[in-house]
């Protein structure tokens, strides 16, 4: 054997479960965010009284693979005037930004690739954050304007929220006291509780934080339909307008995971440290066999027979998970099993209740105008957060030098911060008051002028 | 070996968008490998196995810098930078610099190589366990050793900021 291809087979030696997991998530990832969208698709028409998707497959279950085979083989379109290489880069850039960083993000304690990472959590935003030139180089590229009002306002909005997110992590963090990701689940084990009750501020900071940064509704203005088409993937179409797509998603799994793992306790089950409620061990293999039982029940109600026949191969898949899920809690030797299998099935439920709170907000609020955004970004949420950090930092002095109560100390925080929000707001009143004041009294609006504007 | 795959492949990297960096005549262009350079010379930090520096290199100078950088780029005209000229024409003075610099880096080689226990050009990377938790040696440094000239720098750059803020004030 050459020295190169031994070097080669010791590399793999090392890191081949590395390179496996790598893999899996470069293959999986696209598929969930189909998935995602199929969801998204369902609650909608469901909160609107509708019925979505029903079509492909039973119930629209196999809608995400006709949409991905539909866009593959649509034409793609380049425009003449359009910058062809930075056009053809910036969605990749988009997409690759969002599958990097979740290389380092720990699906249960079994499942993450780079495993050793001492700035884990500075990893994931730090280079979920390089998405954004995905979005600036697209728009710009494109030589439409359209596209670059959208990428100037998606820049100008992530800059602002990436800020007041990374404050509200920093309060997380502190309670940590540590950036690698395992340790900071593991932290909130030792605690016996998950952050967003030690430090519910600052979640509720990242969570809006984190819908400004997936450019999602309510704060979906780089994409604004009714003001500009598509913002910066107007000109986009085909497979790169697939890829900017599958970026966001991957995206909002990203958020999803860095709010799972520093707010809502990781791959922790419920509770993970009291003896009694170890019944909930039970819940993963309980939740999929009922999964699979409802698919049995809705087989037979299925108007085609191929239907009925896939309705009962979904159902066999649930039931085979749930026996995975299951097999090593009954069977002694299997028992190391738990933890991987448990927190993955613990972790990636709590990813979809976020993801499930996106859609919910989305379904729900309406677009907020562009300047209202800036100031909620820069006049409430930084200022929030900062107070927030500053709050959290004495609570912890409070707790560790002069033996305060955690609680009494993290209430207090609380308290303060929530202060901080009202006056914040009532400053932004007399702000907007003075403002309105300070302008010109508005003209007599005249009766055939009444619907101008 | 592995080490050194890494180092050559991030710095053959960056110094080839280096390069382009300063001889597009396209500014985004030239932004676009600017951020190649910067993202491979964290790279190189991360094969130093110095984590911290890799990231903080990539949040501030990647995502937070160049980002600004290519907002203000994309509202310039490009049409007209096209026609002005590219380099100023200072061969001699270039020259000049260009052998000092040579002439240092090779001085810095020379001695490197008499340092025992380090090979010529690359440092041997201390294996990742034996090192202390990056990001808790910087910080143990940080706000113990060097406070006072930390909170001096933080201090200067508040300032910075709050002047930013009010000369562009003044003009509205």
């Amino acid at each position: 054997m050459s020295p190169t291809l031994q070097a080669v087979l010791a590399f793999v030696q090392t890191w081949w479960v590395e390179l496996v997991s790598g893999v899996v998530i470069v293959a999986v990832v696209p598929l969930v965010a189909g998935y995602i969208v199929l969801m998204e698709r369902k609650l909608m028409a469901d909160m609107q009284a509708r019925l979505g998707p029903m079509r492909v497959g039973p119930h629209g279950l196999l809608q995400p693979i006709a949409d991905a085979v539909k866009l593959l083989i649509k034409e793609d379109i380049i425009p003449d005037n359009a910058d062809k290489v930075v056009f053809w880069i910036a969605p990749v850039v988009s997409m690759t930004a969002a599958l990097t960083s979740m290389g380092a993000i720990a699906f249960g304690p079994a499942f993450q690739v780079a495993r050793d990472i001492n700035v884990g959590l500075l990893f994931v935003i730090g280079v979920s954050s390089l998405g954004i030139f995905g979005i600036v180089l697209g728009g710009w590229a494109s030589n439409s304007h359209y596209s670059i009002m959208g990428a100037l306002r998606s820049t100008a909005q992530l800059v602002s929220y990436e800020t007041a997110a990374g404050l509200a992590l920093v309060s997380g963090l502190l309670l940590a006291g540590t950036l690698k990701i395992r340790a900071i689940v593991d932290a909130q084990q030792h605690f016996g509780v998950w952050f967003v009750f030690l430090a519910p501020v600052a979640f509720f900071i990242y969570v809006v934080a984190s819908i400004a940064e997936t450019n999602r509704a309510p704060f979906d203005l780089p994409e604004a339909e009714s003001e500009l088409v598509a913002g910066y993937m107007t000109e986009y179409s085909g497979f790169r307008w697939a890829l900017y797509f599958l970026g966001e998603y991957a995206n909002m799994i990203v958020v999803g995971a860095v709010a799972t793992t520093l707010f809502l306790g990781g791959w922790l089950r419920p509770f993970p440290n009291v003896r009694w409620m170890n019944w909930l061990d039970a819940l993963p293999a309980l939740f999929t066999a009922a999964v699979g039982a409802y698919c049995v029940y809705r087989a037979g109600k299925q108007p085609v027979r191929v239907q009925t026949w896939f309705m009962w191969g979904v159902a066999l898949a649930c039931f085979v998970v749930a026996l995975i899920l299951a097999v090593p809690l009954l069977v002694a030797p299997l028992k190391f099993l738990v933890p991987g299998l448990h927190g993955a099935f613990w972790f990636l439920l709590k990813i979809s209740a976020y993801i499930y709170l996106f859609m919910w907000l989305r379904f729900t609020l309406p677009r907020y105008r562009f300047d209202q955004l800036m100031h909620l970004g820069w006049y409430i949420l930084i200022p929030l957060a900062i107070v927030n950090v500053l709050a959290v930092g004495v609570a912890m002095i409070l707790e560790m030098e002069y033996g305060w109560n955690r609680w009494l100390a993290m209430l207090l925080t609380t308290v303060i911060t929530l202060a901080t929000a009202l006056f914040l707001l009532r400053l932004n009143d007399k702000r907007a008051a003075a403002a309105s004041s300070a302008a010109p009294p508005p003209e007599e609006p005249s009766t055939e002028d009444s619907y101008a504007g | 070996m592995l080490d050194k795959v890494i180092f050559f492949f991030f710095a053959g990297v960056a110094i080839l968008s280096a390069g382009l960096m300063v001889t597009r005549r396209n500014a985004i262009h030239s932004a676009v490998f600017l951020i190649t350079t910067l993202l491979a010379t964290a790279g190189i930090f991360l094969q130093l196995r110095a984590e911290f520096i890799f990231i903080a290199q990539i949040i501030l100078y990647v995502g937070g810098i160049m980002v600004l950088f290519v907002f203000v780029i994309m509202l310039v005209r490009l049409d007209v930078a096209l026609h002005q000229i590219q380099f100023s024409r200072q061969k001699w003075v270039a020259l000049l610099v260009t052998l000092a610099l040579a002439l240092e880096v090779g001085v810095m080689l020379w001695s490197s190589r008499k340092v025992p226990g380090q090979g010529f050009l690359l440092p041997n990377a201390v294996p990742a366990g034996k090192l202390p938790p990056n990001t808790e040696a910087l910080a143990g440094r940080l706000f113990d050793a060097y406070l006072l000239p930390f909170e001096i720098a933080s201090v200067l750059l508040l300032v910075a900021m709050v002047g930013a803020v009010v000369m562009a004030k003044k003009r509205t």
